[in-house]
């Protein structure tokens, strides 16, 4: 996996999926719909200002809340990049992965960091790094099993191939 | 080594004779469900996932609850969706409005998840139904599509909290206060990634409704699983329908708890959290005087006949005050129906409520009950994040029937005793 670098948008603890996609935004699959209202919670403008490729970077417990797959969506669909967070709520880490949204558990790295500071993620490494500061921040490794669906893709591409087996 | 009872129904899961917190274990799923508002994506990644035909028809459980009777068109499409996978899969357990309700209150109610399986669900609140004694966790719509192809899924297992409560419940206390001290306690992340485990003298005296109250707000605390160790209760509540639970898994005497806390719940009153958050938990008196233009009694955590009947004895004979909106939602047709039996709905209605179909709709900002520009609603709900209910602006805060019926008469937030 080649390293994903991007534009930060810095936001706090306790990020739930109430602000990340409201549900009333929740009934659409499309994630170029779900993108145009993603962080609408906090800031109706987030997504219009996002650049593809951008990264969120979060304090603890990202994503907390419902179980709607649609907030990974709709960060995708905003064309966030990545998310980096200190730490994740399990359901948002699940989805992520099976989504194909890249994550990092990085602990300190918003506290550190200003919005606009250049990101670089090297998932493969387990390194993140903030790049206009320089300062580098370890991420948790993913156990193989979680890696395999990663490298697959996310979760369909994987089942695809359990299937064909 | 002793196990908990997370740790033994995954070890059974997985085949393993133990397994230990930290270990991913791949699992074979007894029950996998999922709802009106995620089934639509898991259909259509089941699709893409290349899969034919669902593990088994007969474990799988799909819910018409979150935007139904339809809020619209689109939803309607999603209830479509949602019926035509069914009938193509033979699901029989798809529930359809008129018969159906807010899954997990219905999951419990027609005993479709029994003590020690491993129950999969598309949907935050689904550590609920660990009140059976079931590890029931849940997962996103993709998740979902996986077990449905494959008829397993991987999890880690999870670190257990013991949580030990003691006492007795005073008058207008109930699980919900029980909970929302416990998340106040611990907080939003305080069990993430962890099961947490009940245990102590005062389970015996909670029925599963309460139970269900108690595991479902696990999710605030961001855990896993909740569960309720099988028992004397759990054992009559499914002999109710002439099922004999046999050889319920137990926690182990040695098991291992990563942290135990012990609650004496002589000690509680009713409590009421704060915006924008389920851990901001206050006394009902600290909020006295909160003025609030919607009362909203329903939802997955109290909308069970039990919850109806505390709001009703308050209610009855009273009306709601003037500038007020309280807005009841059964949580299934049977509730409904019991209800509307005991006249239970007649004295709310007679009161001034405004009674819904069964439906997460307002709990979720929906349908039914949805929140305007700087509006303050009070809910028995779980969830009272920025904008749960409708706009932005909107504040919700959180408590159990009493409160909230007694507050409906008041106009601001309001301890039952004062209407005494």
């Amino acid at each position: 996996m080649r390293p994903i670098s991007g534009k930060a948008w810095i936001f706090g603890n306790d990020v739930d999926t109430d602000v990340i996609i409201p549900a009333k935004f929740c009934a659409t699959l499309d994630a170029k719909e779900l993108g145009r209202h993603a962080m609408a919670g906090l800031d109706e403008g987030f997504a219009a200002r996002v650049i593809p490729g951008d990264i969120i970077v979060a304090g603890d417990n990202f994503g907390c809340g419902s179980s709607r797959e649609t907030a990974p969506l709709a960060l995708q669909g905003a064309g966030i990049g990545a998310v980096v967070a200190s730490s994740f709520a399990r359901i948002f880490f699940r989805n992520a992965i099976n989504v194909g949204l890249p994550i990092a558990e990085a602990d300190g790295a918003a506290a550190n960091s200003k919005e606009g500071n250049v990101f670089q993620i090297d998932l493969g490494a387990g390194v993140v790094t903030n790049v206009t500061t320089g300062l580098s921040y370890q991420a948790t490794p993913f156990p193989p099993e979680i890696g395999e669906i990663i490298y697959a893709g996310g979760l369909v591409p994987y089942v695809r191939k359990r299937l064909a087996k | 080594m002793g196990m908990t009872l997370a740790e033994k129904i995954l070890a059974r899961a997985s085949g393993n004779r133990e397994v230990a917190p930290g270990q991913l274990v791949t699992c074979r799923v007894d029950k996998a469900m999922a709802t009106d508002i995620t089934a639509p994506l898991s259909i259509e990644v089941f699709r893409k996932m290349g899969a034919g035909r669902v593990f088994d028809p007969g474990a799988c459980i799909l819910v018409n609850d979150h935007f139904v009777p339809a809020r619209d068109s689109v939803a309607a499409d999603f209830s479509a969706a949602m019926r035509a996978f069914a009938n193509a899969q033979k699901i029989k357990n798809y529930f359809e409005v008129g018969r159906s309700g807010i899954c997990h209150a219905l999951v419990a109610e027609k005993r479709l998840a029994l003590p020690g399986e491993l129950f999969v669900g598309a949907d935050s609140h689904t550590c609920t139904i660990g009140a059976l004694g079931a590890f029931a966790t849940g997962v996103g719509s993709t998740d979902l599509a996986g077990v449905w192809a494959l008829g397993e899924i991987w999890l880690k297992v999870p670190e257990t909290v013991r949580v030990v409560l003691t006492g007795r419940l005073r008058r207008y206390v109930t699980a919900k206060d029980v909970v929302l001290h416990l998340v106040g306690l611990l907080g939003l992340a305080g069990a993430r990634y962890k099961a947490v485990e009940f245990g102590g003298d005062l389970l015996a005296a909670m029925p599963v409704n309460e139970r269900l109250t108690l595991c479902n707000m696990a999710a605030e605390m961001g855990a896993k699983t909740a569960l309720v160790p099988p028992d004397n209760v759990t054992e009559a509540f499914f002999a109710e329908k002439g099922l004999a639970i046999e050889r319920s898994p137990l926690p182990d005497e040695g098991a291992r708890y990563s942290r135990t806390e012990a609650l004496d719940a002589s000690s509680l009153g009713p409590l009421v959290a704060e915006p924008f958050s389920p851990e901001k938990v206050k006394p009902v008196a600290a909020l006295r005087n909160v003025k609030v233009d919607q009362v909203f009694i329903g939802s997955c955590t109290n909308g069970q006949i039990e919850d109806l009947r505390a709001a009703a004895e308050i209610l009855r004979g009273r009306k709601v005050a003037g500038g007020l909106r309280l807005i009841v939602t059964p949580a299934t047709q049977e509730v409904f129906i019991k209800a509307a039996a005991e006249g239970v709905l007649h004295d709310l209605a007679e009161a001034g409520a405004a009674v819904t179909a069964p439906s997460c709709g307002a709990c979720l900002g929906g349908h039914g009950g949805v929140l305007g520009k700087n509006e303050t609603a009070l809910a028995t709900t779980n969830r009272n994040f920025r904008g749960r209910m409708g706009d932005p602006t909107s504040k919700v805060y959180l408590s159990n029937p009493y409160v909230a019926a007694a507050t409906a008469v008041a106009g601001t937030i309001c301890h039952p005793e004062e209407l005494e």
